[in-house]
């Protein structure tokens, strides 16, 4: 509902805590609980609907509860603290994850459907069977075919009864099967109601009583009750217009939807069944991962008309497009669901060739021509702008790639480049950013704000600022703690709960054993969870903030330095352990990444670095997943640029092959600081790469054949920042002002008494999130 | 601690002023509540609110950046970078969830907060 000033202001007389309890349509007035009597020209009942609740024996004992309102979700989760097994009856969208609350909640899970299959309106027989088969994975027990007969127990509930006569203990049952219409004052007033419940209604969402119109989920139009909250929104225009003397009517609504059910995406629009309809259809069925589509098509081969998607509905959007707008498919439908293979161009060409009258964002009812339209007139340039001007997307968010896509394609056609601003605190990007830092030798992000930016700054800004004050000056970071991000803030990594992981600097992988046995020592005095990364070394977990100085301080005097793990900066060289041992090494691999991790190390970039040496090809510091990796060769070094693990790994390209090594370390040096002049605020190396005009060949002209003359400039300004390095965490262990900043209190000196561990595996982790 | 009351509302000294990083935040402790302090040097303003994220419930807030969005005073959490308003609690990135904001004052030095129970 809207705050109570809303209906004041629109002239709405809004009477709470009374409900109406009497419709007397010969004096057109309502009644109400209290006595007030107020009269009307038109009614609309709007009264929703309750939980259905079927009248199984056993049905009112204790420990069965229904699940609708939010204090039925309370009713669940207190009931549920005294119970080890839960019953969920009904397996359709609101029952399952009815059923994920239970789980959640640690119950052993069951969901007892009445149907053959899992939510039976939306999926067909194969799809179902997928999402049973992925939800049964999670291990909730799922019943198919079950007719409850009873509900056995004493006082409160302890089994099912089924027809069948199968038996399931439980501790407790939640009830999902459905709604129920809220329709007794229609019924008691002679309004004509459905076998099953609800108000009938006409196209024009007349009740039987023209002056009376129901809407929502008391409604029932053409033998359905619409559970959506988009019909809903279109029932109300319907009659709003009516009102308005317009001749409006509501129809067959489609029931497209999409949703996360238990972390799996499931989707089903248009006519999911085509049982009634002369279609051909097309399935995909991938069981190892979990996958299953299936599109229908006009016999034809024209038209979509409807389908399922279980497991993966990246593609629902288009799909839901191209059926609602009767776009002619191309010649290859299967690429709908398969994707376009062979390298072919995407087949649907995207989203521009959508119609204008395409609904994009279903929530608030916005086309595609609103959103081109307004991106184009209003100079919007984000989605943010959309947003804000359309509306689209603040529903449940799921057309936000679709904006995007459009926004990207409208301005492209326009012929505008997009804007790579690096906030609403600075007109520039962060190329013009940096060369500002240093034409003007500006060392404080408060100056540049100052007399470059607008407003107080914010937390995209002031790190992307804080990283390149860093790249270009060197100084302690924590000379500016403000506009650090929280990692860099106190020079560690903040995990769940609250406390702070710790790396110490372990270069090229190599260890002594004091050193080993020196990081055992701490960690078992300051009971920290260890873990070797994937960077060859030790991590350390469940450090408090006060606690942090003190490791330090002990890792320092053990010879350790601060690793980076926390910055925007140089982590790792990993190495294989090349020609001194290994009987396949061509150069010694492991002398040579201590050498590189020593010189860049503390080196901040627009993104986090990593870097590998192997000894030989076979590759076993895996170099060409790395921001830059160099693999030895029978006469020198390769050194390969701009590879990439994470979300999309890339292979590094080669830059230059038989070097020797201190041409290797020249280029590097080139290429990183050229990476940092000119990548867009958290770009890692392969996205710079994807970006640049002119790719790897650009770039090697750049580095190898210096065709910008730059190549001095950059190897001069890597200097200043290999010979200006200083660890960080050594400054802050011999500087007590600095020091002081480490403590979660500034008026008590104890810790965060709200930190929380439990015992897994002879160490510790945090409590979940929340717990 | 002491408390001195000014008006109606009740004032609990709760830190130094000198304590607080200009432009940053600091956490104190009253009774078993924890309160986020901010000192907005830029604006020359203060806010306090609750210390708790309410996405994922941390203690954290103290620790998040401060700053503006089109104007209106902020701080984000460092975990997930959930924007809440300063003034009035609000998240700003549209979610339900909101915070919730103190009464602060400076005098002589010292920081005081209001309607503490």
């Amino acid at each position: 509902m809207a705050p109570a000033d809303w209906y004041k202001e629109n002239g709405i007389n809004l009477y709470l805590n009374d409900p109406v309890v009497k419709i007397d349509r010969e004096k057109k007035a309502v009644i109400s609980s209290k006595g007030q009597t107020v009269s009307y020209s038109k009614l609309v009942l709007a009264t929703g609907s309750s939980c259905f609740i079927p009248s199984i024996p056993g049905i009112e004992k204790d420990g069965v509860i229904a699940y609708r309102t939010i204090e039925d979700l309370d009713d669940i989760k207190s009931y549920a603290a005294k119970s080890k097994k839960g019953v969920v009856i009904g397996g359709g969208l609101l029952g399952l994850e009815a059923a994920k609350a239970l789980m959640d909640l640690g119950l052993e899970t069951h969901v007892v459907e009445f149907a053959p299959k899992l939510m039976p309106r939306q999926l067909d027989e194969k799809g179902a069977i997928m999402l049973k088969e992925k939800i049964e994975t999670l291990n909730i027990s799922i019943h198919l075919n079950k007719n409850t007969k009873s509900i056995e127990g004493e006082g409160k509930v302890a089994k099912m009864v089924f027809a069948d006569g199968s038996e399931l203990e439980t501790d407790m049952i939640v009830v999902s099967a459905g709604i129920k219409p809220r329709d007794e004052l229609a019924r008691e007033s002679g309004l004509e109601v459905g076998p099953r419940g609800g108000i009938v209604v006409n196209d024009l969402l007349q009740t039987s009583d023209p002056d009376v119109y129901s809407i929502g989920e008391s409604a029932l139009y053409k033998g359905m009750i619409y559970g959506l909250v988009a019909p809903g929104y279109e029932m109300a225009d319907v009659v709003a217009n009516s009102l308005a003397g317009g001749s409006k009517t509501f129809a067959p609504y489609d029931m497209s939807t999409k949703l996360k059910l238990i972390g799996v995406d499931v989707a089903s629009f248009g006519d999911p069944f085509c049982t009634e309809q002369e279609h051909q259809h097309i399935v995909f069925e991938d069981k190892t991962k979990g996958i299953y589509k299936r599109v229908n098509i006009s016999a034809c081969g024209n038209y979509l008309l409807g389908g399922v998607l279980v497991g993966d509905a990246k593609d629902y959007n288009m799909l839901l497009q191209t059926y609602k707008n009767a776009i002619i498919l191309p010649p290859t439908p299967e690429d709908l669901i398969l994707g376009p293979r062979s390298g072919a161009e995407s087949t649907g060409s995207g989203v521009l060739s959508l119609p204008d009258a395409a609904l994009i964002c279903s929530c608030e009812n916005v086309t595609k021509g609103d959103i081109c339209s307004a991106v184009t007139y209003n100079n919007l340039e984000d989605v943010a702008g959309i947003k804000k001007c359309t509306k689209a997307g603040t529903g449940c968010g799921g057309c936000v790639p679709m904006l995007n896509d459009l926004l990207t394609a409208t301005l492209k056609a326009s012929g505008k480049e997009v804007n790579k601003v690096l906030c609403e605190h600075f007109s520039y990007s962060r190329q013009e950013v940096l060369a500002i830092i240093k034409s003007t030798e500006i060392k404080t992000y408060d100056e540049l704000l100052m007399k470059y930016g607008n407003g107080d700054g914010c937390e995209v800004c002031k790190p992307a600022v804080a990283s390149m004050l860093a790249s270009t000056w060197n100084d302690m970071i924590l000379n500016q703690d403000t506009i650090q991000d929280t990692n860099d803030k106190y020079l560690a990594n903040i995990q769940k709960g609250g406390t702070y992981s710790v790396v110490p600097r372990i270069p090229g992988g190599e260890i002594t054993p004091e050193k080993l046995i020196a990081i055992g020592v701490i960690a078992k005095k300051y009971d920290l969870y260890c873990k070797i990364t994937g960077g060859q070394r030790i991590d350390l977990f469940g450090a408090r903030v006060d606690e942090l100085p003190l490791i330090w301080e002990e890792l320092i005097e053990a010879g350790f330095e601060s690793g980076h793990a926390y910055g925007k900066s140089l982590r790792t060289v990993k190495s294989c352990v090349g020609s001194t041992w290994c009987r396949f090494g061509l150069h010694d691999s492991v002398t040579f990444a201590i050498e590189i991790e020593e010189r860049y190390k503390g080196l901040r970039a627009p993104h986090k670095l990593k870097s590998a040496v192997s000894g030989c090809v076979r590759e076993c510091a895996e170099a060409q997943g790395k921001d830059f990796g160099i693999i030895a060769t029978d006469k020198g070094w390769n050194l390969y640029v701009c590879g990439n693990g994470g979300a999309k790994p890339q292979h590094a390209k080669l830059l230059a092959s038989d070097i020797d090594k201190e041409t290797c370390i020249k280029y590097i040096d080139r290429f990183l600081m050229f990476y940092i002049r000119t990548a867009e605020p958290l770009n890692r190396t392969s996205t710079w790469l994807n970006k640049l005009e002119g790719g790897i060949e650009y770039l090697k002209d750049v580095i190898v054949n210096d065709s910008l003359g730059l190549g001095e400039q950059l190897e001069k300004e890597m200097q200043y920042m290999v010979d200006t390095y200083k660890c960080e965490w050594k400054d802050v262990v011999e500087n007590p002002a600095k020091r002081k900043k480490f403590t979660h209190f500034i008026n008590s000196p104890i810790a965060d008494p709200t930190i929380k561990f439990q015992a897994m595996r002879d160490q510790k982790k945090p409590v979940e999130w929340g717990a | 601690m002491e408390a001195i009351s000014v008006e109606t509302i009740k004032w609990v000294m709760v830190a130094k002023e000198e304590d607080v990083p200009a432009n940053g935040g600091s956490c104190v402790m009253y009774k078993n509540e924890q309160i986020a302090i901010f000192n907005f040097k830029k604006r020359n303003e203060w806010y306090a609110t609750q210390n708790m994220c309410p996405h994922k419930k941390q203690m954290i807030l103290s620790r998040g950046m401060i700053g503006d969005k089109e104007c209106e005073p902020k701080v984000a959490c460092p975990y997930h970078k959930k924007n809440f308003s300063l003034k009035t609690g609000e998240n700003l990135n549209g979610e339900e969830y909101s915070i919730k904001t103190y009464p602060i004052k400076v005098e002589d030095g010292n920081v005081y907060i209001g309607g503490l129970e």
